[in-house]
């Protein structure tokens, strides 16, 4: 790990050229959770480090007029809990990305880190496409932006093109009745790998189901987006059928592998059991229960 | 508790070395750095399986940078024909495991090493090392290992007098298995498997290691037992014992893998030809690829009972991983599963079987757990067949004092029914358990025993006097669960002076007198016997300096509260002499005071533990928490209960990681797929509730504290605790380990 160049430029401008400048051979820096841990054990040997924390803009937190918050990419997890408003409106982002290690990690986790290092058992992702996260990007030719769910590209991969920095996330107004939740299955009761997670959100009207949206996690090449759970939960007043529908879509969603971390056959089952109960945990915080 | 009441001992007095662990300051193996020293690297083998046809270090000697290259034929070789045994390890075995010699046996088998001047060096290097692999099937598992047409690993292996992975078998007997089962009128028999598990310290093994030009030897490295380090290292480079200091580092956990060495005579090798201190630190990836786990078993048990309870006859057939090179802890399940019980008909036989992972190594009472896993969850069944009470079970059969034992010895005083009694008759125990608390909750109860050996040995102590009247006591034993603390109260309590006053050490090799391992859970009760004997000769003394001064007969006086005082009246008028008092006048009434005691201690009577514990079971997701765990233990005698409650504590938690989580897994390539702690999942705090231990208090009668060892017996009941109580739950058994989430779903799917 000798003569790596540290940079820390205050302005996105200035980290996007640096990052172009570098050809390839920079990474950039949030936290550090996931980029030094790769340095350690060899898999990341970069020339140059883009401390990207010092850019206001990447590390801030707002709500907009219309109630829509940014979520710079670099935001840590203990930052974002102690925001007095987004952790009302968007519980089971928070707690999704709460999730994140150990309070030591907390201290340096961000959500972008979580995305750009690009695996399908990051916790907060799932979370992010249930609340219909947009993210903005920035690269040498400029501005573009994405549905949160359409970032990953495969295990450790990214749709970033070459020296593109993702900047943050941008979640939507939320209309009165809204909830959302986030559950992983881990074997222990921290500091592990989710072996499937599930955000859900939901807008709630007269205890029937209005919108929903559904993430997955670790149960595919890359966080999903599943659309026919939501779909089964539309219209519906959260009843066992329209639960045992959207648990089915969710499990049939699955693609997952047998690996160390689990098998197939159990993480397609435990899909449809946090379906379940994320969904029911988000119908309560709609309706303000809980 | 105890009904005495001591000063010092059995008090929570302030561990000596607590400060610095906390602070930061405590230096451990890693710690050690000297001028001019470099930094060696091992090659490790990327195959599972192969013939070692040649090794060329040429390009990496090449390599700027490098100041040194150690292969096999730098290491001392023990023929395979003649055993040279250390303490319970074979040089053959060991001298094969630091450096592949024929054959690299496992991935992650060193088969080189380098020195260079910095680690990156070290290990580009490495890369450049050519090493000729004939590469062979390979073997992980044991059901594997033992089929007939298996790669064998060793030619010299026999078992019938055919090549096999068979590499030793241990049969110990008791009466007639056969007659005794004819009398049963129930007999249960089931078969269980258990996976390796490493011992999981937080410490990696790490060395620093100078080698003078006058030829002696400077070792600085943790390890439970520096004399250990030191033979060792003799033994595997060939320097004489005299030539070598190895000064014991503090140590991050060993639980029994620190019993061998791995690094230090590979890095004496390298400093002896490159003429540099060198220095040597394993990564966390080494430690789980290439350091001892304890064997996975595969096992059979079966018990015959009458139908009032009383077991007529026991059998066990234990089938123990090895790793690449035998020596697997057969004596563990062979010994102690059926210890407990009074069984007049036993035959219990292990296997070693030797397949392409690392060697195992010792860890917490070797391989007694997973023998009572498979006697105490078939002994639950049984109690369940009955329709009897579970520890009613092991209270008709509990072992008597004057007892024969499966493995040879007679028992004298053994403590075992009363920790049955005192789980049942304790409030967790008798307290009613909500059994299905919620939708998709279930809960169970479940208990268990377990046995360890125990061990005295050898142990040295130096106590001296400062010139200032306080005191230091040396003992040469590591100190990996607070020993230190426990002989500072022991010292104080005898010479009756403040706590504060006495400075515990560990000493080196060249500074104490050999001192066994720290192991087998022998080292308070082996240094509390040669601290109070050497104490005592310090007594001796002080009470011989004062008779001097007040010119009268030593008989006559005596030592009472840290001061000498004549016996009584007769003895004449003198105000009493401190031990400050006496210690300045120490040189010109005779010269300095101090004793020291070398012993081979014996009297060290086995430990037994009775556990309960409630689990709570996930259905939906097959995830079990432990609720509530109780451990009842005699303990002999509590010198510092904060360190009897952490080994209690400490054992159990390895029991429920060994139970419900924790297992090496292999790929198709024969790798080890979760050389991690990310994905070797040992339980982390929030996975335990807190763990109640009992310490009952029946002093041991051949201990002058009445200790009895008590590091061990902890971890041996909780893998059968666990399983009953998961039963209880669920009304299904398992007979596999881990009892992790997909497989206990699966399970509750099979209904
Ligand atoms: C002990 C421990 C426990 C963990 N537990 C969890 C867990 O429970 N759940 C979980 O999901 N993860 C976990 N992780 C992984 C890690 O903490 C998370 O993925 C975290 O969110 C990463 O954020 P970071 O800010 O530290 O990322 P960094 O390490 O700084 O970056 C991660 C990757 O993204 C790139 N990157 C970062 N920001 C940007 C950007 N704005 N634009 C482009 N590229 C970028 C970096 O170059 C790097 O490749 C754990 C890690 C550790 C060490």
């Amino acid at each position: 790990m000798t003569d790596i160049r540290y940079l820390a430029p205050p302005t996105l401008d200035e980290a996007v050229s640096a990052f172009a400048a570098a050809q390839g051979a920079a990474r950039i820096l949030a936290g550090g959770t996931d980029l030094l841990v790769q340095m350690r054990n060899g898999m990341a040997r970069p020339g140059t480090i883009i401390d990207i924390k010092k850019i206001p803009e990447m590390t801030s937190v707002t709500e907009s007029a219309d109630g829509g918050f940014w979520v710079g990419a670099a935001v840590s997890g203990a930052a974002l809990a102690e925001h007095p408003r987004f952790g009302k409106v968007w519980p089971g982002v928070l707690e999704a990305i709460n999730l994140i290690g150990s309070t030591q990690v907390q201290g340096r986790a961000s959500p972008g880190g979580n995305l750009c290092h690009g695996s399908p058992a990051a916790d907060s992702v799932p979370a992010m496409v249930a609340a219909g996260a947009v993210v903005t990007i920035a690269g040498p030719n400029g501005r573009r932006t994405m549905p949160v769910e359409a970032f990953p590209a495969g295990p450790g991969r990214t749709n970033l093109a070459a020296g593109e920095i993702l900047v943050g996330f941008t979640l939507p107004a939320r209309p009165a009745g809204s909830g959302d939740a986030y559950l992983r299955m881990i074997p222990r009761t921290e500091m592990d790998i989710a072996v499937v997670g599930v955000g859900v959100s939901l807008t709630m009207a007269g205890g029937v189901v209005a919108a929903a949206r559904v993430g997955l996690g670790a149960a595919a090449p890359t966080v999903l987006l599943v659309p026919d759970a939501a779909r089964a939960l539309v219209g519906s007043k959260l009843d066992d059928a329209a639960l045992n529908a959207a648990a089915a879509a969710c499990s049939a969603a699955c693609k997952p592998i047998d690996d160390k971390r689990g098998t197939i056959v159990y993480r397609t089952k435990v899909a449809a059991v946090l379906l379940k109960r994320a969904a029911a945990i988000a119908a309560d915080r709609a309706q303000g229960k809980a | 508790m105890n009904a005495i009441d001591n000063k010092w001992i059995g008090k929570r007095t302030i561990r000596p070395d607590g400060a610095d662990k906390v602070t930061g300051r405590a230096g451990y193996s890693a710690d050690h750095s000297m001028p001019g020293m470099i930094w060696g690297r091992v090659l490790r083998s990327p195959h599972p399986h192969a013939v070692i046809r040649g090794i060329d270090t040429s390009k990496a000697e090449a390599l700027p940078g490098v100041k040194a290259v150690v292969t096999a034929k730098d290491i001392v070789d023990f023929p395979l024909d003649k055993s040279v045994m250390l303490g319970i390890q074979d040089m053959r075995w060991m001298c094969r495991n630091i450096m592949a010699r024929e054959k690299a046996l496992f991935h992650g088998h060193p088969v080189a090493a380098v020195a260079a001047i910095s680690e990156e060096v070290a290990e580009a290097a490495c890369k450049l090392i050519e090493v000729d692999y004939e590469v062979l099937p390979h073997v992980i598992e044991i059901e594997d290992a033992i089929k007939p047409d298996a790669p064998i690993l060793h030619d010299f292996v026999r078992h019938e007098g055919k090549p096999s992975n068979i590499a030793t078998t241990m049969v110990n007997k008791l009466g007639d298995v056969d007659a005794g089962f004819a009398q049963a009128d129930l007999i249960i028999e089931r078969s269980f498997k258990t996976r390796p598990v490493h011992q999981g310290y937080i410490e990696p093994h790490a060395c620093t290691v100078s080698h003078a030009a006058d030829g002696k030897v400077t070792i600085w490295s943790s390890s439970q037992g520096q004399f250990m380090v030191r033979a060792m290292t003799s033994l595997l480079t060939g320097i004489p014992q005299s030539n070598i200091r190895a000064i014991p580092a503090e140590i991050g956990g060993g639980f029994g893998a620190k019993t061998i060495i791995y690094l230090e005579p590979v890095a004496v090798m390298l400093a002896k030809k490159s003429g540099r201190p060198v220095k040597m630190v394993m990564s966390r990836d080494e430690v789980f690829r290439a350091t001892g786990p304890t064997s996975g078993s595969m096992s059979t048990v079966k018990i015959g009972v009458k139908k009032d309870g009383s077991i007529v006859a026991a059998q066990g057939t234990f089938y123990l991983q090895a790793g690449g090179l035998p020596g697997s802890p057969l004596r563990g399940p062979v010994g102690c599963s059926f210890s407990p019980y009074n069984i007049e008909n036993v035959l219990s036989v292990g296997y070693d079987v030797v397949s392409n992972r690392s060697k195992v190594a010792a860890y917490r009472a070797p391989g007694a757990p997973l023998g009572a896993y498979a006697t105490e969850c078939v002994l639950d069944e049984i109690a369940e067949k009955l329709g009897m009470d579970k520890l009613e079970l092991r209270l008709k059969n509990t072992a008597k004092p004057g007892g024969k034992t499966v493995y040879g010895a007679t028992f004298g005083q053994i403590t075992f029914k009363e920790t049955v009694e005192a789980i049942k008759n304790h409030p967790h125990y008798t307290a009613p358990l909500d059994k299905n608390p919620s939708k998709g909750v279930v809960r169970g109860r479940g208990v268990a025993s377990g046995f360890w050996f125990n061990a005295g040995g050898e142990s040295s102590a130096q106590v001296n006097l400062t010139e200032d009247g306080n005191v230091t006591v040396t003992t040469g034993h590591p100190d990996v669960g607070g020993s230190r603390a426990s002989i500072a109260n022991v010292t104080a309590e005898l010479l009756g002076i403040d706590h504060s006053r006495i400075s515990v050490l560990i000493g080196d090799t060249s500074s104490i007198g050999f001192s066994n391992l720290t192991g087998g859970s022998r080292v308070t009760f082996a240094s509390a016997m040669v601290v109070t004997q050497s104490t005592e000769k310090v007594i001796g003394q002080l009470k011989e300096r004062a008779a001097k001064i007040w010119k009268i007969d030593p008989e006559a006086v005596i030592w009472d509260n840290g001061e000498a005082r004549p016996a009584g009246p007769n003895a004449g008028q003198f105000p009493p002499l401190t031990l400050k008092e006496l210690a300045a006048k120490a040189n010109e009434m005779g010269g300095p005071i101090g004793a020291g005691v070398q012993l081979n201690t014996t009297g060290a009577d086995p430990g037994f533990a009775t556990h309960c514990v409630d689990v709570e079971v996930d259905v939906d997701l097959g995830i079990v928490r432990v609720l509530r765990y109780t451990a009842a233990q005699d303990v002999g005698r509590a010198l510092h209960p904060s360190y009897v409650e952490g080994q209690i504590q400490g054992g159990v938690v390895q029991g429920i990681g060994w139970a419900l989580s924790e297992e090496y897994l292999y790929n198709a390539k024969g790798q080890l797929d979760n050389a991690s702690f990310l994905d070797y999942r040992m339980p982390v705090c929030s996975d335990v509730p807190m763990i109640e231990p009992i310490m009952l208090e029946i002093p041991n009668p051949k201990h002058p504290q009445g200790v009895r060892g008590v590091g061990e017996a902890p971890i041996v009941p909780p893998l059968a605790a666990i399983a009953n109580a998961i039963h209880d739950a669920l009304g299904k058994r398992f007979y596999s380990l881990p009892m992790s989430p997909p497989k206990v779903l699966e399970v509750i799917d099979a209904r």
